[in-house]
């Protein structure tokens, strides 16, 4: 028999995952499956982190889906699964979008960056190492969705996008603090580790928080 | 989610084509809101038309000095162009105060007038809504209704539109094109777009069956202070309790559109007679016969001073 202290982590995400979707939902969101027609399959070609992938999906299946289900690609994660939380959020053509709200067949001849395709363990991305140097998370859940996201902010404040907060329409806007943090209200840490996330986020623009 | 069959069109007249010939189709752009939809199994498409390929994402001057900005042009992009950041500064304010960045990157210009309204019981499909399920009934009246329309409500539905672009763009009288299953385009001025609920809360747009948007425009530069002010529950990505839209000009004359009150973007070309004389006088005409709720007559106030704010800013704006 297996003992309490045996049960790996992945397996206890599981079941927490399992308490939370019998509680936190209405009865109808358990209900995904209740077409009644037969699924339609559709063929996808993408590229996954610099690697050409070719699936035959049910219509229905999301992006995220698709990367976690099909493709194993498990550091994207689902949150909400409604774009409220942005755990899910990918870079896709250099743009990042919640990979929960769009479909998987929509992404024909995309190329899409996740967590693992921005660096590894041996190799960290400049903000993966931030993110560990200034402890930008605690128990992880978000931390992929805010490293893309945040990733993909300095790139579009580079690109002179404006935000709410810039005070000016006509100035190309910099990285301060009140503009991260602005940009990042998509991705949610109910641990709070925003501070830390804002300081990685700072010392990889080269600027302080 | 309800299975679908899919297909990605080629051209405008295709897609509207295919969308008239199959009952239960849906185009789908940014897919932000009706996946959303879907999962819940609010919306049932039978069938889905990508239109993500059709070449309608170019912004481009039009010869009268206005901007015709394709259906497929996102949210990001739009606020960005240096036209409108520029010309139309009303419109990317607008545009910035929506959602959050991924959604923008992904949401397109028509797909934010088709968004559907956030009323928590159309929501939940254990409740009675005439907008889901018409006939059913209405359970924000006598519910929880905080967020809900003030004005050219019914008694079938009073729930508010949610987006912050649209209101910018019926300030600025944008024209919607579009293009019918038989290949006709036509021309809708924005006041005409969405309805009021009425008796059929379900039909939201004069759109008619098939018909798919190309394009947005807007007429050449109003120039004035453009201003526009959201009040919401928290600072960032939240539905607006109330919005004002500002464009005024130096003798203070000028043009108010409202957010968060009605079912659609709430202008009354009438009313903005008022201005030069302030806020109050303002928000009592473009809220005249309003009709809130126990839970919402807060927003009526909240127009009043919310204008207040934006008129003082535009003053000093101009001094």
């Amino acid at each position: 028999m297996q003992n309490t202290e045996d049960i790996n982590r992945r397996e206890l995400l599981i079941a927490g995952a399992a308490t939370a979707a019998a509680t936190a939902f209405p009865p109808t969101v358990s209900a995904q499956d209740s077409g009644t027609a037969a699924p339609v399959i559709s063929k996808v070609t993408f590229e996954v982190n610099g690697k050409q992938q070719s699936l035959a999906l049910d219509t229905r299946t999301t992006l995220l889906d698709a990367l976690r289900d099909h493709l194993h690609l498990t550091g994207t994660k689902k949150g909400c699964d409604h774009g409220q939380c942005g755990a899910c959020t990918v870079i896709a053509g250099g743009r990042r979008i919640n990979s929960c709200l769009t479909l998987a067949v929509m992404h024909e001849g995309d190329r899409i960056t996740t967590i693992e395709g921005l660096g590894t363990p041996e190799h960290m991305h400049p903000m993966q190492a931030a993110f560990v140097k200034h402890d930008g998370f605690q128990c992880g859940y978000c931390t992929p969705g805010q490293i893309c996201s945040a990733v993909a902010v300095l790139d579009e404040i580079k690109a002179g996008v404006p935000s709410h907060v810039s005070a000016d329409l006509l100035t190309p806007p910099k990285f301060t603090n009140a503009e991260f943090r602005e940009r990042m209200s998509g991705n949610i840490c109910r641990c709070g580790a925003y501070s830390n996330i804002a300081e990685a986020a700072a010392e990889v623009a080269g600027t302080r928080a | 989610m309800k299975t679908f069959s899919y297909e990605r069109a080629k051209t405008p007249a295709e897609a509207a084509a295919a969308a008239a010939r199959i009952n239960g189709a849906r185009f789908i752009a940014g897919g932000t809101n009706l996946l959303d939809l879907m999962k819940l199994e609010i919306e049932t498409p039978v069938h889905l038309i990508d239109v993500n390929g059709l070449a309608l994402d170019k912004i481009e001057v039009m010869p009268d000095g206005g901007l015709r900005v394709g259906a497929l042009v996102r949210n990001t992009d739009l606020a960005a162009d240096e036209r409108v950041r520029r010309e139309y500064p009303l419109l990317s304010r607008a545009l910035l105060a929506g959602a959050s960045g991924q959604l923008r990157n992904k949401a397109t210009t028509a797909g934010n007038l088709l968004q559907r309204t956030r009323c928590a019981y159309f929501y939940d499909t254990n409740m009675a809504c005439n907008k889901r399920s018409p006939g059913s009934g209405c359970s924000a009246m006598g519910g929880v209704s905080r967020q809900h329309a003030v004005i050219g409500g019914s008694d079938a539905c009073i729930a508010t539109h949610p987006s912050d672009m649209a209101v910018a763009m019926r300030a600025l009288d944008a024209t919607v094109e579009t293009v019918r299953p038989n290949g006709s385009t036509r021309q809708i001025p924005i006041a005409k777009f969405h309805r009021l609920p009425g008796d059929s809360p379900h039909i939201e747009t004069s759109l008619q069956s098939g018909e798919l948007i190309t394009s947005v425009t807007l007429p050449k530069p109003v120039g004035g202070t453009q201003l526009y002010y959201k009040v919401r529950d928290r600072a960032s990505y939240a539905f607006a309790l109330v919005s004002v839209a500002l464009i005024q000009q130096k003798d203070g004359s000028g043009r108010v559109a409202l957010g968060g009150v009605a079912h659609k973007p709430w202008r009354v070309e009438s009313a903005e007679r008022a201005l030069p004389r302030g806020s109050k006088a303002t928000a009592d005409a473009v809220l005249a016969g309003a009709k809130p709720t126990h839970d919402n007559e807060f927003k009526v106030k909240l127009v009043e001073r919310t204008l207040a704010a934006v008129l003082a800013h535009a003053k000093e704006m101009r001094s």
